[in-house]
Order: structure tokens, then sequence, then C-alpha cells
């Protein structure tokens, strides 16, 4: 380890010599009136510069805000460097991004009253090597998210792991061009969390201990909706058998224990080669936006949705929906991995399971009218794939760097 | 607040003594300058260190010099109770102009200065802070200057800082907080339209001005001043709960503003519906939803998340974020009212 920090530090040495005259390091200590120290580099730095914090633990009393375009804060570690915010009086998060392209790495937020960290308006942002917790147990009274940017063009979350959300511990809103990635969400509501969202891969991560362990929402009366263009593969989302513990009103406190994706009025979806495993609702739920008043231009429907190459484990064995129990038994006491509302389409499913339909197609049925029966989606998608999301060298760039 | 306190007429008084005063000691002493406002540390790309540096004051917060134009505004934003007083400054020569809409265009060189302070227990006046947004030629700087325990001066603190602070509220209820300097990131929080820093207050419908100072802002038809007075029990509650949410709220809560993404917009003009917040689901909320389905449940405050977050005090659910250590008992009753009177749907 010593060797490897010594290395690090040559090279980021080397990094700042080499670069333009005006790029510098500035270096912020842990301890007494790490508050002031903090916000204060965050506001004086330039851009190019690198906020530096050292080992151990920040003590905070308010949030903190990043508005300078093309800074990197960057810690020793997720396990060396913690910002703590269980003291904190106000503000809405720990860390408020408010600028572009900016690189978080290798830090540590902790306990914040609110979200952990919000980037709003932050194009070309990097989240890199973080952890995002409430220490805990899982808790109505946590913050609703751990990561969450939102109306941005071009994100990239790598590394990054969260706990303890009482929304979603990764989401993505209202933002263009997105890649969540090699992440790990355990024990949130919703582990990871696209919504009202364009063009999204979201692939290599672990959700499990979730009650839902990957979401993909569009929801009314927002700037940007109209949800489409998300693929979720190569995830591992296994054992999402959390209570739902979000404050009732949101509407992921409607999600059911033991979900492992859920499309929601978005239209090309991609669901492949993930493993499923000991998710006891279902593996796949797809589903139209059914909670009453929409606002214009809003389009409730899932389209286009496709399942291929999945694993699925075992599934369907305690759903978490209102009648679940009756339903499971009249289906031989499991429920298949795949479960449709009925509304929209059309849905192509090629992994050979089974699944069933709630039978509400009209959106004004409610759900005490369900009908549940065998339905078959294997018919093959006649639509065309969604294309991978590639976002800008210098993303990749940061992202790669020692 | 407004109606409690007219600090700024006693203080233009108390400044024209002080002035006075001060005029007469050059006499005396035959050679110091006059005090003047320094275009040049408003104007330059710089940020001076200390408040004494810009020349508005008199060596006290209680005495602004006479280049300062002071203004009210018929509703007001909440910040914890405390008494602003406004001020503002243009270079000599220079006139600001109203558009169309009723916006202000600030010459450059123009300082908009507002301090905050309370009324203590001993009869005294304590001013905790005073901000700044100066318009220089590449746009507005919002600064943040805190006074000295001794009054003499305030220090810039571009990261804020808390200060403990003891007042009473209008209802009597004896208070200590731990009031919140903004830092210069949160300034630009409230103070942003399109990522840039504006002014928020000092709009013509909802400013006050002796007569006096009024021919500084050109073509400005002060009959516009239409804005309610949120206490202004004359006025129906649901435009005085609609001016209240303008100043308070709009600020962030507009297509433009900090929370654009959450959908719920609350300007003025704006005509009720779901962005208004009528049976609006939270959307990224989290624990702030309390536990309710609709921003605004008509005929139901004590369900309406907005009162809600109103009347909370934890950083994760208070609304607004900023300068809220206390809840504005009166201004949620104003709500709560405008709520209760609406048709259950």
């Amino acid at each position: 380890m010593k060797l490897m920090q010594g290395a690090m530090a040559a090279l980021l040495a080397a990094t700042v010599m080499t670069s333009a005259a005006a790029a510098k390091v500035i270096d912020v200590a842990a301890g007494e009136g790490a508050q002031q120290r903090l916000q204060e580099a965050l506001i004086l730095a330039e851009p190019g510069d690198t906020v530096r914090l050292g080992e151990g633990v920040f003590v905070l009393t308010d949030g903190l805000s990043l508005d300078v375009d093309g800074v990197t804060v960057r810690g020793a570690g997720a396990e060396r460097t913690i910002l703590d915010f269980a003291g904190q009086q106000g503000a809405g998060e720990g860390l408020l991004v408010t600028s572009d392209d900016v690189v978080l790495r290798d830090f540590a937020v902790r306990d914040t009253r609110g979200d952990g960290i919000k980037s709003k308006a932050a194009h070309r942002i990097v989240y890199l090597n973080l952890k995002v917790e409430w220490t805990g147990e899982p808790e109505t009274s946590n913050g609703a998210y751990g990561v969450y940017p939102v109306e941005s063009e071009h994100v990239l979350i790598d590394g990054v792991f969260v706990r303890g959300a009482s929304d979603a511990g990764i989401y993505v809103g209202q933002s263009r061009n997105i890649i969540v990635r090699d992440s790990v969400a355990v024990q949130n509501v919703a582990g990871i969390e696209i919504e009202n969202s364009y063009n999204a891969d979201v692939h290599d991560n672990v959700a499990t201990g979730n009650t839902g362990g990957i979401l993909v929402f569009d929801l009314p009366g927002l700037p940007q909706q109209g949800g489409h263009s998300v693929r979720l593969f190569d995830n591992i989302i296994v054992n999402n058998m959390t209570a739902n513990f979000a404050p009732a009103g949101n509407i992921v406190a409607t999600v059911p224990a033991g979900s492992g994706v859920i499309v929601m009025a978005n239209r090309d979806v991609e669901i492949f080669d993930n493993v499923f495993e000991g998710n006891g609702t279902a593996n796949i739920m797809i589903t139209a936006y059914r909670y009453g008043e929409m606002s214009e231009g809003y389009q409730p429907l899932p389209v286009r949705i496709r399942a291929m190459g999945n694993l699925h484990g075992r599934t369907g064995f305690q759903p978490a929906l209102p009648g679940g129990a009756e339903m499971a038994a009249a289906f031989g006491g499991n429920l298949p991995p795949v479960l449709w509302d009925g509304a929209g389409g059309p849905i192509s499913i090629a992994d050979q399971v089974g699944a069933i339909s709630l039978g509400l197609p009209d959106l004004t049925q409610p759900r005490e009218a369900a009908r549940p029966a065998p339905v078959d989606l294997s018919a093959p998608a006649d639509w065309p794939r969604v294309p991978a999301v590639v976002l800008p060298a210098s993303m990749e760039a940061a992202a790669a760097a020692e | 607040m407004s109606g409690r306190l007219r600090i700024s007429g006693k203080g233009t008084a108390r400044a024209r003594r002080a002035l006075a005063a001060l005029l007469a000691v050059p006499l005396l002493l035959g050679s110091a300058p006059l005090p003047a406002v320094s275009d040049s540390a408003i104007m330059a790309e710089a940020f001076p260190r200390t408040l004494s540096e810009f020349g508005f004051f008199a060596g006290s917060p209680d005495r602004p010099v006479a280049a300062l134009r002071p203004y009210d505004l018929r509703t007001p934003l909440f910040t914890d109770y405390a008494d602003k007083r406004r001020f503002i400054y243009m270079p000599a020569g220079t006139e600001a102009r109203v558009s169309g809409d009723g916006l202000i265009e600030w010459p450059v060189g123009t300082a908009i200065i507002k301090s905050f302070g309370y009324p203590q227990a001993d009869g005294s006046y304590r001013t905790i802070e005073t901000r700044l947004l100066l318009r220089r030629a590449a746009g507005w700087v919002a600064l943040p200057y805190i006074w000295r325990a001794d009054g003499s001066d305030a220090d810039l603190r571009i990261a804020g800082g808390r200060q403990p602070v003891s007042f009473t509220t209008p209802s009597g209820r004896a208070m200590t907080i731990s009031y919140a300097v903004p830092n210069r990131n949160q300034c630009k929080t409230c103070h942003e339209t399109s990522g840039e820093v504006t002014p928020i207050g000092p709009r013509l419908r909802n400013m006050d001005m002796a007569p006096q100072h009024r021919p500084a802002i050109a073509g400005a038809d002060w009959t516009l001043a239409v804005l309610p007075r949120w206490d202004d029990r004359a006025q129906p509650v649901a435009s005085r709960a609609r001016a209240y949410l303008d100043v308070n709220c709009a600020h962030c809560h507009n297509p433009r503003g900090s929370a654009s993404n959450s959908g719920l917009f609350l300007e003025y003009e704006r005509p009720p519906s779901m962005t208004t917040g009528l049976m609006k689901r939270p959307v990224a909320a989290g624990r702030g939803s309390g536990g309710f389905d609709y921003a605004i449940d008509p005929g139901h405050p004590e369900r309406s998340i907005m009162l809600y977050r109103l009347r909370s005090l934890d950083p994760g659910i208070a609304m607004p974020e900023l300068g809220r250590a206390t809840v504005h008992e009166e201004g949620a009753a104003l709500l709560d009212q405008w709520i209760a009177g609406m048709e259950q749907r």
C-alpha cells in the first residue's frame, strides 16, 4: 500500500509539473476547521486544479459545494478519506456540484441528512471509486439518494459503492448519455435507478439486499420526460428482499420487496446477460405509470422492451404484491420470473422463462381488477437494437487515470 | 419581519447625522478626504477582504453613507426572522432602466447591499452580516461579509460560517439559533438563472423606494408595484400566498432555477396546475414527502408536502434549504389557510 501511495504521489507530482503551469494541487487535511478550509478550497480552486483530501475523517457541519469547471476532488481512497456529515445542520445534500468536467474520486461520504452527493446540470461529471453510506440499519430517516446526478449530459458512475439510501443508492435523473458500471448497491430501497433519462448503459454492477435491484422509471410532471434507450447488461441482481423503507408518498415506496428489475413507462429498454437469483417477487417487472394524474405530453406506457440471455435463478417465491400469496398459490407456489401489468408493449422476452400478465391494459383499471394469467412474450423482437453509450474521451481518460 | 421594523427610514436619518459629523471632521482637520464609495472596489476583478474597502458604511453597519439608496420589499424573503436593511448604490452619472417585463437592468458598477441583523434584548441592534451583489463587467458577483464583534468592519467569508444568535420572534418566542451565513456557492444557488448570478429581490413589482430615490430607475412605472404584501389582510389569501411562494420559493422553483429538476414551479404569474403543486406527487423528495402524496392536497394542509417541509427544521426535509434554522410560523399559517380553503378533490 505504501509503495502504491508513493507511486501515486510521484505520479501526481509529475502530472502537476507537466500540465499547464496554472493547474495546481490544493491540499486539505482533516481536523479542526475542516468545514471552512474544505469549502474555501472548493471555492478558490481554478479550472484544472485538484483539491486533494488527506486521510482521516472530515467532520462537517454543513453541505459542501463546488461550482468551478474542470476541478478534480480526490481523496486518499474510499476507506481512508471520509467526509462525515452526521452533525450536518444545513443544506439538502453533503456535496453539491454545479459545474462541468468535474471528477470526484477516492473518498467516502457518510451519514448525510439529505442526499449524499448531488450534481445538477454538471455535464461530463465522473464519479469514481467513491463510497456513499448511511452507516446504521436501513431506515426511513436516511437520505434519499446516494449519488444523484440530475439534468446533466454525459454522466459516468464507475466503481461506486452505495448503502442505505431511503430512495435510490445510485440515481440518475433527467440526464442524457449515462454509464453506470462496476458499482455496488446494497440495502437501498432502489439499488440503481435511471429516471426520465435518455441513453443509459448500466452494466457490470452488483445490486443486492435492496428492495428493488435496478429501476428504469419515467414520471410525469418533470421538465424532461419520455425516458428511452436504456440497456441493463452483465449485472448481478440477487437477493433484493429488504422490506421497503422509503418514506410513503414517493413512487419508489410502492416497489415490492423482491423486485429484480422494474421498467416503468420507458421506451426501448434492453435487459440482457444479467444474473438474477433470490428476488422473491419477480426478476423482471414491466409496467405502465398507474398513479393517477399525468402531465401534458407524458407517455405512461412501456414500449419496445426486450430481454435475452439472462440467467434466472429462484424467484417468485414471496411476491410482495397485494394478493401475492394467493397468486403464487394459483401458479403452483412460485410466480414466474417475468411480470407485466398488461399495458403497452411490444415486449419480447427471449429468456425461455414463464411470464404472467395482470391483464390491466387500461390505465384507469385499478389494481384490484387484476386477472393474472400466463402470457406468451417469446415472440422475437422486430425493432432495432439500442446503440451503446459512448462518452467523451476526456471522461474515459479520467476514469482510467491512476 | 416586514412591518415589524422599518429600518430603512431610521437608518437614513441616522446616516445623515453620521455623515454630518463626518463632514465636520475634515473641516476641522483641513485635509482628510470625504468618505466615498470605491467604484474600483466594486468593478475590479478582485474580492476585497474587508467591507470597508468599498466605503459603503462610515465605520459601523448602522451608518450607511449618503450615496446608498435604501429600499424595502413589499413581500420579503424569510431568513430566520432576521431584519434586513437593503441599499442600492450606483456610480455617479449612471441610472438603472426598467425593461418591458418590469425587470430592472442595473448599470455596471451597481452594488446591491443587504445587511442582516437582530434587535437585541438590551435595546441595541446587532448586525451579523452584509451580503453584496456587485454588477461587474462580466456579470454579477455575490460576496458575503461577516461583521466583527465590535462592529468596526466586516470580513469576507467566502466559505460562509455559523454564528450563535438570540432574538425574540414577533409572537414573543425567545429563540437561540445557529445562524448560517451562506458561502459564495450557496449565494449562487438562490441567485442563479440558467447558471448566471442575478438579483432576486429588487424587481419593480415588489419594491418600495422613497420618492426622492425613484428617479435613479429610469422608465419605472411605480404603479406596477403590484405584488401583494404577504401580511396585508386586506388582500385575498390566495394572492398573498402566491406572493409569499414567489418570493420565498420561486427563485429556485422556476424552470431556469436551482430546483428546475423538481418540476414544481411557483412564480406568482403561473396559473394553478400540477406544476404549481396541485396534486403533484413528489419526485426526489425522499423523506421530505413526510409520507404524503401531494405537494398541495387541496383542502388538506395537514397532508400537503409543501407545508410539511415548510414546518420542518431537519436539513434533509426543510424548505427553503437555506436560512431556515427557524420555522416561519406566520408564513406557514398563511399557506395553511390558503390550502385549507381550496376545494377538495
